[in-house]
């Protein structure tokens, strides 16, 4: 057995390793729309079982200049899937003679998650802007469904993040305070997840048609509450104090 | 030959689904479970028309995924349609019902679709990708006006509908049908009459707070739609529930 | 004709000595021959007229219609041969229904513009099919894009419009259109003098009978193609018959 084998637990049966084991993108995803566009944000860590095979990989991808998809479920698979969109949307924009719109990109994505879902394993939030809707964000499920959202968390990480983005989430935000939303959220998720890891990567998409990346590093993340008991002054007993 | 473990349920985001693949195995499987659902749809006919009722989330497992997601569908000024299970699935039926209804207008013929039409088409639908083993996850409640008479029925994943006065499904099923019933027979007893669109919205309403408190899918957001003779309606509602007996709670015994 | 004889003109897929195809003038001949049509494209919408011959006083009032819908916010204007027509409408709404499933906005008439005259123009290229014998004017209203229209002709060839016309009285009625300030104009002036364009360029010595078709699509119809209210109409008509009645009396010599 390899490695990745190893560390992915033992397996039983040689069939079900090829699918036990696939790469997944274990990940928090987020992406949330502002007055003015979106941002989309990402961590950076890539899981085979629990050994991490990538720690700075890039989870935002381009599906064309206005329009980024983050991804969580299979790599292979949700890579595939996004190829073929962004095939697509270079054929539209070439069709159309405009930038495609996110609506399309995002049903694409749709429709072909709901086709095949027996065989995929894709879970994708679409973000983007475009002239006619402006900044947007649609969430597709593994399952297929469709859902536009003004904010949307998604992968391993985002079960810690529902209650946290459902209070500081609000509508008509800057910019900035955006920014710093997704920022935290992507850091808490990191400290929870252990499928979630490394260096925070956030996008802007606005008017500008292009994205403009940002790039937080593992060591230079927002804190939050630690948890840690602050040993008592005096001395009780002479010896250990806490309860560990 | 053997059977693949499934150990993953919907909402354990720590490992990725796997629904009933196959590919690799040589035993085909054909355990297609729903992933993104929806809870119970009631609906009741009235003295002139048929009013349904269906909350606005969709779970993912045991988690309220999306809290604003409608499921009646108005498909013109005769028909309404709700649906409850896999919100994908919905999504897709919903997607090509729209496109008929386009079609419809296109041709400028002044016919629209009835809703036994619709029932009946769902029906087909639905029938068929079940015999393909390829189920559409959902159960859809037609209501509308057929020859000036209200129509309730009521279609599921395999295909079975039949129509009645008063249907639920889900949990609705358990909790709701009876109530229905109880509320509909009482006006009968008292007035021998049907109930009016207000008796019947009330009821829905009522029974919605029912779900809501024993149904751990259900939610406080959501829709009622009417259909009548000259109107179609879709009220977008809170619940207003009341937890007052708590107070009369204390310990366990 | 200087083609006829020739053998030139047998296949649309041959040229003549010097470069013209004449199978395709003749289909040009086919759009000359009926009735007139004209789209006016005003600051806030796009308004349809057409005179439609009715060849025989056995036929019922309103059928073989000449506008139609191709989708919720496009509209179409045909001449020529009605048959033909009728098989480019079905390619269009096809074109229509297939964009809505890939991408879930509306077809962009810009789009639909570029396919439908790919198709047609296809039909001019191979000796085994015939050429369209009919020209098309389309027409739709988005909040975004505003107002537009194109006229394909059955070479399958297309420009954008402000106001075209197609069929017998093409010449007069664009010269009429050429008058009006189309650009401030709304759909709801534009109407009246769309019906009295049609009233103005119809031959009652040739054509007997006719009757008038009118629809629109525009800011006001919310984006949707429709035919005019039966109010639209009468005042329309009323307009266009007054005015033919001043000119009459004035051109008096």
């Amino acid at each position: 057995m390899s490695l990745i084998s190893h560390c992915g637990g033992l397996q039983e049966n040689s069939v079900h390793d090829l699918e036990k084991d696939e790469v997944s993108t274990g990940t928090t995803i987020v992406a949330a729309t502002y007055d003015g566009g979106v941002i989309v944000g990402a961590d950076s860590r890539t899981t085979t079982g629990s050994y991490i095979a990538n720690r700075v990989t890039d989870k935002l991808t381009k599906v064309c200049d206005n329009i980024f998809c983050c991804r969580s479920g299979s790599a292979a698979d949700t890579q595939a899937i996004t190829d073929i969109v962004s095939y697509y949307m270079d054929l539209s924009s070439i069709q159309m003679g405009e930038p495609p719109l996110v609506r399309a990109a995002a049903t694409i994505f749709r429709n072909l998650i709901y086709e095949n879902r027996h065989q995929l394993t894709a879970g994708i939030i679409v973000a983007g802007w475009d002239k006619k809707f402006g900044g947007q964000v649609y969430a597709v499920n593994v399952s297929g469904t469709i859902v536009q959202q003004n904010i949307s968390i998604g992968g391993s990480g985002s079960s810690y993040l529902y209650g946290y983005m459902d209070s500081q989430y609000k509508d008509g935000m800057t910019q900035e305070e955006c920014e710093n939303l997704v920022l935290n959220a992507i850091s808490l998720a990191i400290k929870r997840d252990g499928s979630s890891g490394g260096v925070v990567r956030l996008g802007v998409l606005n008017h500008t048609g292009s994205i403009q990346r940002k790039l937080f590093l593992g060591d230079q993340l927002p804190k939050f509450y630690d948890n840690v008991l602050v040993k008592p002054q005096g001395d009780i007993s002479g010896g250990d104090t806490t309860m560990a | 030959m053997e059977m693949k473990q499934h150990n993953w349920i919907p909402g354990n985001f720590k490992s990725v689904p796997d629904i009933g693949r196959s590919a690799q195995n040589d035993s085909v499987q054909h355990g297609w479970t729903p992933i993104t659902t929806t809870t119970s749809v009631l609906g009741v006919v009235f003295d002139n028309g048929v009013a349904l009722a269906a909350d606005t989330l969709t779970s993912y497992g045991s988690m309220a995924c999306f809290q604003n997601n409608p499921r009646i569908l108005t498909v013109n000024k005769n028909i309404i349609v709700a649906a409850s299970g896999e919100y994908s699935d919905f999504q897709f039926i919903r997607d090509a019902v729209e496109e008929k209804v386009r079609t419809e207008i296109s041709l400028n013929d002044g016919i629209s679709m009835k809703p036994k039409a619709l029932y009946t088409w769902l029906s087909r639908v639905l029938y068929n990708r079940r015999t393909k083993m390829k189920p559409l996850w959902s159960t859809f409640l037609v209501a509308g006006i057929q020859n000036d008479e209200p129509f309730l029925g009521q279609i599921d994943k395999l295909g079975t509908a039949f129509v009645d006065e008063q249907i639920a499904c889900g949990y609705g099923a358990y909790l709701a049908l009876p109530l229905l019933r109880k509320g509909i027979e009482e006006k009968r007893e008292k007035s021998n009459s049907k109930l009016t669109k207000e008796e019947a919205v009330d009821l829905l309403k009522k029974c919605m707070e029912v779900l809501y408190y024993r149904d751990a899918r259900s939610h406080d957001k959501y829709q009622i739609g009417v259909v009548t003779k000259d109107s179609v309606e879709v009220l977008d509602l809170a619940l207003k529930p009341t937890w007052e007996v708590a107070k009369l709670v204390q310990g366990y015994e | 004709m200087s083609s006829i004889g020739t053998g030139y003109d047998l296949s649309a897929s041959q040229f003549s000595p010097d470069g013209r195809v004449f199978q395709v003038e003749y289909a040009f001949k086919a759009v000359e021959n009926s009735g007139t049509a004209i789209a006016l494209r005003g600051s806030d919408g796009v308004v349809f007229a057409v005179e439609k011959l009715v060849t025989s006083k056995l036929h019922e009032d309103g059928t073989g219609k000449r506008l139609f819908s191709i989708e919720n916010h496009i509209g179409m204007a045909v001449g020529g041969l009605m048959a033909d027509a009728s098989a480019i409408l079905d390619i269009a709404r096809g074109e229509a229904r297939s964009f809505r499933q890939s991408y879930n906005v509306p077809i962009s008439l810009k789009y639909l513009n570029e396919r439908l005259s790919m198709y047609i123009h296809a039909h001019t290229l191979y000796s085994a099919i015939r050429p369209f014998g009919c020209a098309i004017i389309i027409g739709s209203y988005d909040s975004t894009d505003g107002p537009q229209m194109y006229m394909i002709d059955p070479a399958g060839v297309s420009f954008g419009y402000f106001g075209c016309a197609i069929g017998k009285a093409k010449q007069t009625a664009k010269t009429e259109i050429e008058k009006l300030s189309l650009k401030t104009m709304t759909c709801k002036e534009l109407i009246k003098e769309a019906a009295k364009i049609i009233y103005m360029v119809h031959d009652e010595l040739k054509d007997k009978q006719f009757e008038l078709e009118l629809s629109w699509v525009g800011k006001h119809t919310d984006g949707k193609y429709e035919e005019v209210s039966k109010e639209v109409y009468e005042d329309a008509l009323k307009y266009a018959k007054a005015s033919l009645d001043d000119d009459s009396g004035s051109d008096g010599e």
